[in-house]
């Protein structure tokens, strides 16, 4: 099951395993500029604090890495694949440019909407979904899609997204994770 | 069959090992060039071969590489820009999704001859699986000597690595890239100086789209006379496509530069014509920025002349009947769509992505957005047609970046080609409206006839 979200002041770590890989990403990079790991130490904090990035979360990540809290968090709210807000288990991230418009997102995402019944960053009562309307994904050729965690979801239909949501609530859907690899 | 020199054996089982990649040829490149060429003679062939910047500016990457300082006692940096995010483009994404190695092995090649000893690929966060289907082949490389101290016993060292975003359009622009780089905001930096003199923490750095990369491998293979006798005129070799929209076959194409729009278009090697027999009302050939092409200047250049799949064709006529070859992002209107619905949404990506630094393009892409999307909606004035005009010229080539233009010129282009569609927009709110509450349930209904 899924555990609540913790909140801004609920205390974050790394795990061992996490805090030795971004120890090590920092030497990708030439004596003193650990700091360029930052973007992939995000990620891996996102991931272990439940899909988000709290205050205590990115504090974390800048005594990782060594900086100084202002440079993570200035860092964390440029890039919109960082979330500032807690989130749902899964995030169900639509396409909604061009070419997916063409081929039909907007009545995709307004049908996933409807279903869930909450509207954009929203999380659903039950803390299972939240959906996001991203920028193009570069699936344009398979659209429309969605991405959920690290996997595309192309050629979405009603269909499709029924039975992806009755898999996620069966807990059949695997997110794929920075663990994985 | 037309020839492919980049996914000739992207469709081969198992061609993402290194095992196989390397039974098929692969690394070929490398052996060649470190083994009986120096780095500037790699240079040479590249400058020979002509090719052209594959990232959307289309700059002779030959040129780009002789403009790299080398001051002794600093080192010289290649990145990759695998930041692929202009809408309408995924070819990237399928070249490394199949075939790391040949971006590796173009990494190599290419870093040997700008004299750079560690080099990075910045690939976009949202493509999370391939950093690690890269990493991989990384690690392969290395156990198989071809990256680490003294490649082949040449002496010459590399380390690669590759860097993930974290979901900004901007950081495709080159100088936001290094700045993302370097772990900060992807604010682009004034210019210049150019990364050639001082990129990656201020020091000398080339930065190449993954094609452009990709390229040097049969470049150095084959030579670069031979490279450029494929294609047309200055648009050489071969170039991958994306192509979407209305079509029967999206996906990414590898295409000769010889070839003409229509070809591509209508014939079933490529994208096999438009979906459920329906006509063809527009065409954005390059990307989102580029601009829009109406249906009879698709396949014919203003002039009559048949429009070809190259730089210099798909420009020919300029902005007033012409567009650009771009990124390579083919994307196809068929007669239902609205253009006026197609251009908003565009902008809202652009005023999405504007980075914030400068305030034509922060307050022009937001302004543009707000009123398309009150035309869209059936609340526009005629004089809002003007006014979009007037805010794309006050944005363009005014900015520190190219985001600036990029979001200006498809408004420009879709009020050249299409403003009677604008004006339709204006002069039936009400039918405006009922499409658009209709969305959920009904096609978009047509609005001009092609």
């Amino acid at each position: 099951m899924h555990a609540a979200p913790t909140q801004n002041g609920t205390p974050f770590q790394y795990s061992e395993a996490a805090r030795a890989e971004v120890l090590g990403l920092m030497k990708n990079y030439p004596e003193g500029r650990g700091k360029s790991a930052i973007l992939r130490a995000l990620h891996i904090a996102q991931e272990e604090n439940h899909g988000w990035l709290s205050v205590a979360a990115m504090d974390e990540v800048a005594a990782t890495l060594g900086i100084t809290p202002i440079e993570v968090y200035e860092v964390a709210s440029f890039y919109s694949m960082f979330n500032l807000q807690p989130v749902g288990k899964y995030v169900l991230e639509f396409c909604h440019t061009g070419p997916c418009a063409i081929e039909g997102a907007e009545r995709i995402i307004e049908y996933t909407k409807l279903k869930l019944g909450i509207g954009k960053n929203q999380i659903t009562p039950d803390g299972m979904f939240t959906i996001k309307q991203v920028e193009c994904l570069g699936a344009c050729g398979y659209a429309p899609m969605m991405q959920v965690g690290e996997f595309y979801h192309e050629h979405l239909t009603e269909n499709k997204i029924d039975q992806f949501i009755e898999d996620c609530r069966a807990g059949k859907i695997d997110k794929g994770t920075w663990k994985m690899h | 069959m037309a020839r492919k020199l980049l996914l000739e054996h992207a469709q081969l089982e198992g061609i993402s090992t290194y095992e196989v990649y390397r039974k098929n040829g692969g690394y070929r490149a490398v052996e060649k060039a470190l083994k009986t060429m120096s780095p500037d003679a790699v240079v040479e062939e590249v400058k020979k071969s002509g090719l052209r910047g594959r990232g959307g500016a289309g700059f002779p990457t030959g040129m780009k590489w002789s403009f790299l300082a080398k001051p002794e006692g600093v080192p010289r940096y290649l990145v990759c820009n695998a930041d692929e995010s202009e809408p309408g483009t995924f070819k990237d994404r399928y070249l490394m999704e199949k075939i790391p190695h040949l971006l590796i092995e173009g990494m190599i090649t290419a870093s040997y001859a700008l004299g750079a000893n560690t080099s990075y690929i910045y690939i976009r966060g949202e493509y999370s699986w391939i950093l690690f289907i890269l990493e991989k082949a990384i690690s392969e490389a290395y156990a198989a000597g071809w990256l680490g101290k003294n490649i082949l016993g040449s002496g010459y060292d590399l380390d690669l690595y590759v860097n993930i975003g974290a979901g900004a359009y901007i950081c495709g622009e080159e100088t936001a890239l290094l700045e993302s780089l370097e772990g900060k905001r992807g604010n682009p930096r004034i210019k210049p100086p150019f990364p050639a003199i001082k990129g990656l923490w201020q020091s000398p750095t080339v930065v190449n789209n993954v094609e452009t990369i990709a390229a040097v491998v049969p470049i150095i293979n084959e030579g670069g006379d031979e490279y450029a006798k494929i294609g047309t005129g200055k648009s050489t070799g071969t170039k991958l496509i994306s192509a979407s929209g209305n079509i029967n076959k999206p996906g990414v194409y590898e295409i000769e530069m010889s070839i003409s729009v229509e070809e591509f278009l209508y014939s079933d090697e490529w994208c096999g014509g438009i979906k459920n027999g329906k006509k063809l009302k527009a065409c954005v050939p390059g990307g989102s920025s580029v601009p829009i092409l109406p249906h009879f200047l698709v396949c014919k250049t203003a002039n009559g002349e048949n429009r070809m799949m190259t730089y210099e064709s798909l420009s020919d006529g300029g902005f007033a009947t012409g567009s650009m070859l771009g990124s390579g992002g083919f994307i196809v209107y068929d007669e239902d769509q609205c253009i006026v619905r197609n251009t908003w949404n565009f902008s809202r990506f652009y005023a999405h992505e504007s980075c914030g630094q400068c305030s034509p393009c922060r307050e022009g892409t937001s302004w543009m957005e707000k009123v398309l999307h009150r035309m869209e909606n059936g609340q526009g004035k005629m004089s809002d047609i003007d006014l979009l005009t007037d805010v794309a010229k006050n944005m363009e080539g005014n900015t520190i970046c190219p985001l600036g233009d990029a979001a200006a010129w498809p408004v420009n282009a879709a009020i050249r080609h299409f403003r009677e569609e604008f004006e339709w927009h204006v002069k039936e709110p009400k039918l405006c409206l009922e499409r658009n509450y209709g969305l959920v349930h009904e096609p978009v209904a047509n609005t001009i006839a092609v």
